[in-house]
């Protein structure tokens, strides 16, 4: 080596450790998420002839929660004349999972609340899967506890220190007690309320509420403005409220309808023999246990990387033109009914030809956008002043939901590695800013950006974090904004009568395991009524 | 020259007590019983000084350099006395008598060289009558001087392995400073000065590093002396010796004391196994010092014992320390006994086999990690796992100092349709100390017990069973892995309760 070319070596070394010394490298990992390349070609069009036409009775498009549901309903009935595409490379939707070697772990949702008595194939599925032991449709099941999610099952960032549960009281003024009191109480009430028509006013599956004109001009206005309206502006309930709209509908408060944030709040009355009401059932993947499952049972014929992109329907039949990624060719499937399981907006195109009002309509439906990280720990957060490490850790003021932990559910009675599932629901803007956003961050941004958030209160985050892999999804949640769960579009989507069968959860408005189970079900009742063959609705 | 001298007579004599009076504090921290261990090594110290002045006559010629030498030497040996004694300990099992007195003979061997050495290299400027008075007077003011420093500053403010480090240095400079002397008189001056700064930096090196060896800023949390300090993966292992009383800590939590641990764990096995004559499969799931196995192989009908603890470095110490073997009466050497290391809970239910007595002597409740213990999952999990006519035992914290506590773990147990029979007992170490016993029918006590056990009897039965009145049944919840009101009680009554 010249003496020259030493110095610079010497000298890019020197800068590498002045670099390094500002920024610790991150740890590797993946960056993974919707197919954006395939349902585009949806917009640019497919080309290319079919080359094989095959005939089914029955087709699923779709293999999420509400695709599975459907097929688990046929199955029940003894049919099996049917199949299932799936646009993604595995089933789940959005109940999707990971693994590494030292758990399982979220991709999407993480829980399901204990059904009520509305939810009555819920309660079937899940006393199929023994998590419900004994009469499904009693008042108080009781559930396998180790579904059940372990105490502690929530704490709160706030003003530096970790509290137990979600209230963010401490401090707060007299007058935001009593307002959260008041605000309680009032969910409370609508919680008991019943309409005109003897529904509850606020139902799980929302199909089965009030449709009493009192409650469905609540869909007018925004939760934001509802609760100006009703008098409520303590900060700590417009937090709640806003998390909770962040939480389940990844949008914003301001923009929710003010009958889905009540809803969130008012819906569920259900109870456990063996567990608090508000206790969740939990696995470490979340919901992708219950896909497992299901997928383990109905053992759908499944058929993955099937884009369907044009459906025609006729009086003796629909045909679908089914684009296969995987290998490179496009087929033609006869059936003489679908089942439309896949997100609605995807519908709007493939259904070009159909009823125009029908395809506007389709159209409406909008979904917000998401960002998963799950940071695997060589060993678990540390342990400081304030509440113990929770199931479900929320940060106060962040932009973040904060992280679930995947292991909490582990029976060992020491922790060890783990993986922190964070959330993060682009919730800020537009959905169509944010997905521009979604597409042009690296992997690196979202993981700087993770771990400085949960770096607040975990200094050591990015020290003991192995493995950072991240999870977009342009396309997550639908969104329930103001006006639109009780609006023409909804409206006119569900009265479609036709071959194809509409069951995804975007049907009810919005992205929870109850309405899209309720939704796969009840379109493979219409199906199974529709080819004559008897089956009592488990609905 | 002859002041120099014995102004290193002065040092050479401080440190051939201290090196003394390590090695048997060392010995009666480690073995126990000072009386006997300060004597015999005191003892067999002098006799070694007394092996060693007689060799001295045999030394004959370059005196220089055979003082040089003897001075590194027992720097080194001196210096790395404490702190190899103490390894030993920690891992040489048997051999840990074989280390000290090998040490002590060692030492004393090179320190009964050195003053009769030192007294000829000052024959040529002193007559034989100041020899004697001045190398002797130095000697004793060296001895003096040690003796005092050695309880009130050595031991408290450096620790035994520091102390050994520091005057094993100041060998090593005696050496050095001999060495500057007799440059004259001696060759191969680079060899031994290269020698000198080696001996004299790995010291230093001693004496810097020997925090790590001791964890001397630890011993403040302990009342007694640590002769055992070891961080697995699990937990921080701590025993520590006071007289005969020897103490295991885990994470700062006593688990026993050696001076009452029989109150403890014979009330843990006895009234449970004895009225199970017919048990043969026993399982101990915690228990990692093999007491309430030793008290378990009292029944000779008992054919097999399966210890599962979490920790490998427990049940390693305790088959392998002797001082610990001698409290489980080596009960790990059974033939009879099978370890496994392993997380009880996940272990309990992947495991397919039955037990006639279970034994659940788990740490309390104090987080949520380990209330998952003491909730009704893990006790159906265990009714499983029990014989038709099993019974378990559940250590299950004091009805005293945390009685909702205690109720809570007997409430959970009933909730999953076993019977209890909740008892207790007073350990002193502990205070007053409850269990459950735990069967599918109601707990029959036992008409004989054995007559060699130093508590527990038939006549004394009946009022283990028997709850006064500070310590009746309280109303509370059933512990679940949902609410875990356990620990939520556990640390509210541990907050309060008093201090040890």
């Amino acid at each position: 080596m010249k003496r020259r070319e030493f110095l610079a070596a010497g000298a890019a070394a020197c800068a590498a450790v002045a670099c390094g010394q500002k920024a610790a490298p991150l740890p590797p990992g993946t960056l993974s998420g919707t197919s954006f390349g395939v349902g585009h070609l949806l917009r640019t069009g497919v080309s290319g002839a079919p080359v094989e036409v095959r005939k089914r009775a029955v087709v699923i498009v779709g293999g999420g929660v509400a695709g599975l549901s459907a097929a688990w309903r046929l199955r029940r009935a003894g049919f099996h004349d049917f199949e299932m595409l799936e646009l993604e490379a595995t089933p789940g939707g959005n109940a999707r999972w990971g693994e590494n070697h030292v758990s399982r772990y979220p991709l999407g949702a993480h829980y399901l609340p204990l059904p009520t008595r509305e939810a009555r194939a819920v309660r079937l599925l899940l006393a199929e899967l023994g998590v419900l032991r004994g009469d499904p449709q009693a008042s108080a099941p009781d559930y396998d506890e180790r579904a059940l999610c372990f105490a502690p099952q929530e704490r709160l960032w706030r003003n530096g220190v970790w509290r137990d549960g979600l209230e963010p009281l401490a401090g707060a003024s007299e007058r935001s007690r009593t307002e959260w009191q008041r605000f309680h109480a009032r969910m409370d009430a609508f919680q008991a309320e019943r309409g005109s028509d003897g529904r509850r006013a606020f139902a799980i599956p929302m199909a089965l509420s009030s449709r009493d004109a009192r409650y469905l001009a609540l869909d007018r206005t925004s939760m934001r403005d509802w609760l100006l309206a009703e008098g409520f502006t303590a900060e700590p309930v417009h937090w709640l409220v806003n998390y909770g709209c962040r939480d389940d509908y990844g949008c914003d408060y301001r923009e929710v309808s003010a009958w889905a944030g009540i809803h969130y709040f008012a819906c569920r009355d259900a109870r456990a023999r063996n567990a608090d009401a508000d206790t969740v059932l939990t696995w470490p993947e979340g919901n992708g246990w219950i896909v497992r499952q299901l997928v383990a049972r109905v053992a759908p014929p499944l058929t993955t990387g099937a884009l369907v992109h044009r459906v025609t329907e006729s009086d003796r039949a629909a045909v679908l033109a089914v684009h296969l990624a995987g290998e490179g060719r496009s087929v033609e499937i006869r059936v003489q009914h679908v089942i439309w399981a896949a997100q609605l907006r995807f519908a709007a195109r493939a259904l070009a030809g159909a009823d125009a009002g029908l395809t506007a309509a389709l159209g409406e439906f909008d979904h917000a956008p998401w960002v998963v990280a799950n940071l695997t720990l060589e060993e678990p957060p540390w342990e400081r002043y304030g509440a113990p490490l929770a199931w479900d850790n929320v940060l106060y003021e962040s932009a973040s939901l904060g992280y679930v932990v995947a292991t909490h559910q582990d029976l060992a009675s020491r922790r060890g590695p783990t993986v922190l599932t964070y959330y993060e629901p682009l919730s800020g803007a537009s959905p169509a800013a944010a997905r521009e956003r979604l597409l042009e961050a690296t992997r690196e941004q979202w993981v700087e950006r993770a771990l400085a958030e949960l770096g607040r209160p975990h200094p050591e985050l990015a020290r003991i974090t192995r493995r950072a892999d991240v999870f977009v999804n342009g396309h997550a949640m639908v969104r329930p904004r103001a006006g639109f769960l009780w609006g023409a579009a909804r409206e006119r989507v569900l009265r479609h009568t036709g071959r194809v069968h509409f069951a995804h959860s975007d049907l009810s408005g919005f992205s929870l395991f109850e309405e899209a189970q309720y939704r796969g079900v009840a379109a493979a009742e219409r199906v199974l009524a529709r080819l004559s063959i008897r089956a009592d609705s488990v609905l | 020259m002859s002041y120099a001298l014995l102004a290193s007579v002065f040092v050479i004599a401080a440190c051939g007590l201290v090196y003394e009076l390590i090695a048997g504090a060392a010995a009666s921290y480690l073995i126990g019983d000072s009386v006997t261990q300060f004597s015999l090594v005191i003892g067999l110290y002098l006799f070694a000084m007394g092996v060693g002045s007689y060799l001295s006559r045999w030394v004959v010629s370059g005196i220089a350099a055979r003082f040089f030498e003897i001075e590194l030497a027992i720097a080194l040996f001196g210096g790395f006395s404490a702190a190899a004694m103490f390894l030993a300990f920690a891992h040489a099992g048997g051999e840990f008598r074989l280390v000290l007195y090998g040490f002590v003979l060692v030492v004393g061997v090179l320190v009964g060289l050195e003053i009769p050495l030192v007294m000829r290299l000052l024959r040529a400027q002193l007559g034989f009558r100041d020899l004697v008075a001045q190398v002797l007077s130095f000697d004793y003011l060296g001895a003096l001087a040690v003796s005092i420093a050695f309880p009130l500053v050595l031991v408290p403010k450096l620790g035994l392995i520091r102390s050994a480090f520091l005057f094993g240095l100041l060998n090593a400079l005696v050496a050095g400073w001999a060495l500057w002397l007799f440059r004259s008189q001696l060759g191969a001056m680079r060899w031994r000065t290269l020698q000198c700064a080696l001996v004299a930096g790995l010291l230093a090196g001693g004496v810097i590093e020997s925090d790590r060896l001791t964890a001397a800023a630890e011993e403040d949390m302990y009342a007694d002396q640590i002769v055992f300090a070891r961080s697995s993966a699990h937990q921080r292992i701590v025993l520590t010796r006071w007289r005969n009383d020897l103490r295991l800590y885990l994470n700062g939590n006593l688990q026993f004391s050696a001076r009452d641990e029989y109150r403890y764990h014979e009330a843990l096995v006895h009234p449970g196994l004895a009225a199970a004559p017919w048990a043969k499969r026993v399982l101990v799931l915690g228990g990692g010092d093999g007491m309430a196995v030793r008290e378990i192989l009292k029944y000779p009908q008992v054919e097999s014992v399966t210890l599962v603890d979490l920790d490998p470095e427990m049940t390693r110490i305790f088959s392998t320390l002797p001082v610990l073997r001698a409290l489980n009466g080596d009960a790990f050497a059974s033939p009879k006994v099978k370890v496994i290391n392993a997380d009880a809970f996940k272990w309990l239910e992947e495991a397919d086999e039955h037990w006639d007595f279970v034994v659940a002597d788990f740490p309390d409740p104090s987080n949520y990690s380990l209330g998952k213990l003491y909730t009704t999952a893990f006790y159906r999990l265990l009714e499983r796992r029990l014989t038709a006519r099993g019974l378990a035992v559940i250590q299950a914290t004091s009805p005293l100092y945390a009685r909702k506590s205690f109720w809570c773990v007997v409430a959970t147990i009933e909730s999953v349709g076993l019977a209890t029979a909740p008892y207790h007992v007073n350990v002193p170490s502990f205070g007053e100390w409850g269990y459950v016993l735990v069967s599918r029918d109601p707990y029959r006590p036992p008409q004989q017990l054995d007559p060699r056990l130093r508590f527990v009897s038939v006549e004394t039965l009946p009022a283990m069973f028997t709850f006064p009145r500070d310590m009746a049944r309280v109303p509370v919840e059933v512990n679940r892995l949902t609410n875990q009101i356990l620990v939520q009680y556990f640390d509210a009554e541990w907050k309060r309760a008093p201090s040890e």
